[in-house]
């Protein structure tokens, strides 16, 4: 149906999802992510939820293997934006996400991931 | 304040019906005066138990609708199917707390979201879910 | 055995004298009369013979309702908020209790802890409850009450904090939860604290509510700390199978801070240290 919006900012990507997006959009753009990172292999991957109303199960299930597939690959995703009400409910159904990484807005997504980048540069030779 | 909206059937036989179940759904919790998590929660809920419908009943339908009484407003959803049913309604009411057993959030993580939840469901004749979700209306000054 | 109710009721008439001396050195009694003490107490004392500490309606707070809603609206009236005044009427618990656990170790000290937890408590809500003012409704004078004790303050930039106090019922610790998720957002924190210092019970939904904000905020992109846990607290939840996992826990509020400082990447140090 719809295509989400994924923009290259230097050595991110930047994944926008929305609302209206069924099952099936969703577990396309956990492909085209995958394809993307392996592309362009940027070091993050950051997912603005900030437009996102709902987030069940299933499309929290979607954002962890996303993830999941990107830290195989070497990038490091974090969510960003999730709404008040969102996480409240979330919370409640017991959707903790697995641990991601999260940040309040795509800013400080970005700070996050360049506080890694660092801690990883000196873990490196 | 917005008037009633009226009773709405809608039959779910793609991914696409749910995103339809979720908007209908968003528009009688604002109609009711829900706050903002409440309608996040019921909207979650019905999202949850569409995918059932679809996914574990064949497909299906459901019906929302908006009652009004003198304590308040109650949206009531009616999820229907004629598919499998379900052998042990107890552990499949039973979640696992994490996104890996994503399967049994959907009924147990839908009936901590609403107020009323009722299932009804017999192996080979398909699964029925009602759930209500209260609306305190508010009082005038 | 001695009904409970009684021994606590005698040991509160017992013990008057030591009682109001403490209070009198509490800020919410500050200026007032020993005999205003006196008259508090025995109202205190009341409601506990008559087994309903609970209840914000018993005979025993009729009698005193008058006089408490007098004392926190004059310092209302002096510019104190009224969450200040909750905190300064939490603050005649302790010397009550301490006192009776000191003088109690049989079967009898828990139960009757609890019993003199629950009255000062309910003493509170029968304070603050004229502070909503006569005119409005119960309803929203609760709300009011759930409004007015559940502040999010600011710290520091990037920084919150929600001193909860009392005793936390379901629908109180969800407002609170909401508040503090809404201000997360509104003021761009990276830190959120809960300071249950001044709490006094923890049931299993309470309990589950805090960890539910702590997750929430954590979903969101800020770290949560709960700080003040007592150690009765402590107990309760470990025997309710409360597991705290993960979640950051400081011993004070202070500490709490200290934590967050160091989160959003500042120090504390010395002035004259360079």
């Amino acid at each position: 149906m719809t295509t989400q919006p994924v923009i290259r900012l230097d050595d991110v990507l930047l994944v926008s999802l929305h609302s209206d997006m069924g099952d099936e959009d969703a577990i396309r753009l956990q492909d085209d992510i995958a394809d993307r990172v392996a592309s362009v292999a940027p070091r993050g991957v950051l997912l603005d939820l900030s437009a996102v109303e709902i987030i069940d199960s299933f499309l929290a299930r979607v954002v962890h293997d996303m993830a999941a597939v990107t830290a195989t690959m070497d990038a490091v995703t974090v969510v960003v934006g999730i709404r008040p009400a969102v996480a409240i409910t979330m919370a409640e159904l017991g959707l903790d996400l697995g641990g991601l990484c999260t940040a309040l807005t795509v800013d400080a997504g970005l700070r996050e991931l360049r506080a890694r980048d660092e801690v990883r540069d000196r873990e490196r030779p | 304040m917005s008037g009633p909206v009226s009773a709405q059937a809608i039959h779910v036989g793609s991914d696409l019906d749910i995103v339809r179940i979720r908007k209908v759904v968003r528009e009688h919790a604002v109609a009711a005066g829900l706050s903002l998590v409440d309608q996040t929660k019921l909207v979650t809920a019905a999202s949850e138990l569409a995918r059932n419908t679809l996914v574990h009943g064949g497909g299906g339908e459901v019906t929302v609708s908006t009652e009004g009484d003198e304590r308040g407003t109650t949206i009531r959803l009616v999820f229907a199917d004629r598919g499998p049913g379900i052998d042990d309604v107890d552990k499949a009411l039973t979640d696992g707390f994490t996104t890996n057993s994503a399967l049994g959030l959907g009924l147990g993580g839908a009936r901590r979201l609403v107020h009323e939840f009722h299932i009804d469901t017999e192996p080979g004749r398909g699964t029925t879910v009602r759930i209500g979700f209260h609306a305190p209306n508010r009082r005038g000054r | 055995m001695q009904d409970i109710n009684v021994s606590v009721a005698e040991f509160l008439d017992h013990h008057g004298d030591e009682i109001v001396d403490a209070w009198q050195r509490r800020t919410f009694f500050a200026g007032r009369t020993g005999g205003d003490c006196r008259a508090v107490l025995n109202g205190v004392a009341e409601v506990v013979l008559a087994g309903r500490p609970e209840d914000p309606t018993a005979a025993g707070f009729d009698a005193i309702r008058d006089l408490l809603g007098e004392i926190a609206m004059d310092r209302i009236r002096r510019g104190e908020t009224a969450a200040q005044t909750a905190v300064t009427l939490h603050d005649l618990k302790p010397p009550v209790v301490e006192l009776w656990t000191s003088s109690r170790d049989g079967d009898d000290a828990l139960p009757g802890a609890l019993r003199l937890s629950t009255a000062l408590d309910t003493l509170r809500l029968v304070a603050m409850e004229l502070v909503g003012g006569e005119s409005a409704d119960l309803v929203e004078e609760r709300q009011q009450l759930l409004e007015l004790s559940t502040p999010v303050i600011r710290m520091w930039d990037g920084i919150l904090a929600v001193p909860l106090i009392g005793t936390l019922d379901s629908a109180r610790t969800q407002a609170t939860m909401e508040g503090l998720l809404q201000a997360i957002v509104d003021q761009q924190a990276r830190v959120a604290i809960l300071d249950i210092t001044g709490v006094s019970t923890v049931d299993t939904a309470v309990a589950q509510h805090l960890l539910r904000t702590v997750m929430a905020a954590r979903l969101m992109g800020a770290k949560c700390v709960i700080s003040g846990i007592r150690p009765q607290i402590a107990q309760t939840m470990v025997q309710l199978g409360i597991d705290l996992g993960d979640v950051t826990t400081r011993a004070t509020l202070a500490d709490a801070l200290a934590y967050g400082l160091r989160q959003i990447g500042l120090v504390v140090a010395a002035a004259d240290n360079h």
